[in-house]
């Protein structure tokens, strides 16, 4: 009888010359989609060079994603985007986008239909892991990584043990993908699934659309994860359908498949969550959070996390009619131009300007520091994004906060970090 | 290999925003990786490592961003060896493919400052200064392979001369 395998042994198994894998094993695997970007993509573009290598493995298994400091934020991050549009030009890569017709990487290539279940992608990006979300393995690498599969289309792999997240249970009217996952990496710590895949399951998945998934599957690599994944259904087929111009397969688990832990959440119990400075595993429950009265400076919107329309449609839904508090800054980031205009026809830029806020062209941005909303020493933020670690959006002393984005938008209002209910 | 040198001592969950800020990865050379090194986790790291010098650390040292910039920057400073008691998955697997060792090791009785010999062959830390020895984790085989290729490319290099890639 054939080993029972989870969903993740499964996908890379059916990209090796191999008949059997466990994890542990080192495998070369075919790469389906390998993605750069502004910040990684120049390093893999020297060494790829270096090797003395003429063309790539296959023009239409790349994604060149210019979105860390696109718009070029200065002179050298222009020489950075230059370098991926030479390139893109050389070898005519098929997934290439200037700004405007761009956005964040992880938000953009599942939009377009360039990810897909089924898929092996690896990304020299760490939150790359957010694919997890269509059913696919997908995980973060480094340049040297993706100058490799520039040149041969493999890499390798060693085959993760998986732990089994189970929610079970209806979330609460403020409760999305983002609390939990903040919730999971509170509870297992920011090295909890080092080197292992999170498969999430449970029938909480089907009070959540694929908004949720994808910013679960995001931030796994905040728990150290590999990959993060969930087994395609029908929510994912009527995300995938309208997009794809390829063949995809679902991949499930097998009965029997080896779990290295199982954890089951009851998610009837978890509020909105609050990750405090400087490590993601420092999630508290919003109503302890807002008890501290603690002041905030600007509320950052966006980033691969949670810049979706889904997103914004919450936070507009927050501040509309209302302000933002006195001397405070509000920074929505639409995730791509798609989602850009989406919220132009439905009104909610309108709603984000009125309130007292700006909204920038798509781009990661604060998120890592980058620019368009960096803070000065001893300010803080809160931010949808994934990560508050020391100096992360801007000065060594400043704090990042991270939420989602209902409680971004009530935090803002108030100048303190606050519950959606307290200005509901 | 063998190394000698002094150790820069650091905590728990370093994270790849501390070892090179993204205020800086606008630039990918040599000099401005090695002039910003670990700068938000000791902004006088880069005055003060010599060629040689071990960084030493607790857990999930390297965690967070995919950046190659991290472990590139280390390896530019003069840094042969990083020994953490754990290691984020990225960063470790960045080390070995771009020829920076790593070793796993119980590193809570090295102090900032001790001297150390680091045999990256048979993984033994010798404390010059505390006169004790600690053992590291074995390197798994394809990861001492490429990094004694000298990294993942001048492996696939190799391959291409055999004929047997690309």
């Amino acid at each position: 009888m054939e080993r029972p395998l989870t969903i993740t042994e499964k996908i890379i198994l059916n990209h090796t010359n191999q008949d059997d894998v466990s994890p542990g094993d080192i495998v070369n695997a075919k790469i389906d989609i390998a993605l750069g970007n502004d910040i990684t993509a120049p390093i893999a573009i020297k060494e790829f060079e270096a090797i003395g290598m003429k063309t790539v493995f296959d023009r239409q298994k790349i994604a060149l994603v210019p979105d860390h400091f696109v718009p070029n934020k200065d002179i050298l991050s222009a020489k950075q985007a230059k370098m991926l549009r030479e390139f893109a030009k050389t070898h005519d890569i098929k997934y290439y986008f200037e700004c405007g017709e761009a956005g964040v990487e992880h938000a953009l290539l599942p939009e377009k239909g360039i990810v897909l279940p089924g898929d092996l992608v690896i990304g020299a990006d760490s939150h790359t892991c957010t694919y997890g979300a269509l059913g696919a393995f997908a995980t973060g690498v480094g340049s040297t990584d993706l100058a490799y599969v520039f040149a041969f289309g493999e890499l390798w792999l060693k085959i993760p043990k998986s732990i089994k997240v189970v929610f079970t249970g209806k979330p609460g009217k403020w409760v999305s993908g983002k609390d939990l996952v903040l919730y999971l990496i509170g509870q297992i710590g920011v090295e909890g699934a080092n080197y292992m895949a999170l498969e999430f399951s449970g029938d909480t998945f089907k009070y959540l659309g694929m908004a949720d998934r994808f910013t679960i599957a995001n931030m796994a690599i905040e728990a150290g994860a590999k990959s993060g994944i969930f087994e395609p259904d029908e929510i994912t087929e009527d995300y995938v359908e309208k997009r794809a111009k390829r063949d995809y397969v679902f991949y499930r688990s097998d009965e029997g498949a080896k779990y290295a832990k199982v954890l089951n959440f009851n998610t009837e119990t978890i509020n909105p969550q609050v990750a405090f400075p400087h490590l993601p595993e420092n999630s508290v429950d919003i109503n302890e959070a807002s008890a501290k009265d603690i002041k905030i400076d600007q509320s950052v919107i966006g980033s691969c996390t949670n810049g979706r329309i889904e997103d914004l449609r919450i936070a507009a839904q927050i501040l509309k009619g209302k302000k933002i508090a006195k001397y405070t800054r509000l920074i929505v980031i639409p995730a791509t131009n798609e989602v850009y205009k989406m919220a132009e026809k439905e009104g909610l830029i309108d709603i984000f300007m009125d309130a007292g806020g700006v909204v920038s062209t798509p781009t990661c941005g604060p998120c890592l520091g980058g620019y368009m909303g960096i803070l000065a020493d001893g300010e803080r933020a809160i931010s949808s994004t994934n990560r508050n670690f020391k100096g992360r959006m801007g000065d060594v002393t400043s704090e990042v906060y991270l939420a989602n984005p209902a409680v971004c938008a009530a935090s803002i209002i108030l100048g303190k970090i606050a519950s959606p209910e307290e200005v509901m | 290999m063998i190394f000698k040198g002094k150790v820069f001592k650091f905590g728990d969950n370093i994270d790849t925003d501390a070892i090179i800020p993204a205020r800086y990865l606008n630039d990918s050379s040599d000099e401005n990786l090695k002039k910003h090194c670990m700068e938000d986790a000791d902004p006088k790291f880069s005055s003060n490592v010599s060629k040689g010098d071990f960084i030493v650390a607790g857990n999930n040292f390297g965690c967070g961003s995919s950046r190659e910039h991290a472990p590139r920057a280390i390896k530019i400073s003069g840094v042969p060896v990083v020994i953490a008691k754990s290691f984020a998955r990225i960063f470790y697997r960045n080390s070995f493919n771009i020829g920076l060792f790593i070793l796993e090791a119980d590193t809570d009785g090295i102090d900032n400052g001790d001297t150390l010999e680091v045999n990256t062959e048979n993984g033994t830390i010798k404390n010059l200064t505390k006169n004790t020895v600690i053992n590291a984790k074995p390197i798994p085989e394809f990861m001492s392979e490429l990094v004694s290729a000298g990294g993942l490319m001048e492996y696939a290099k190799k391959k291409v001369k055999e004929g047997g890639l690309g």
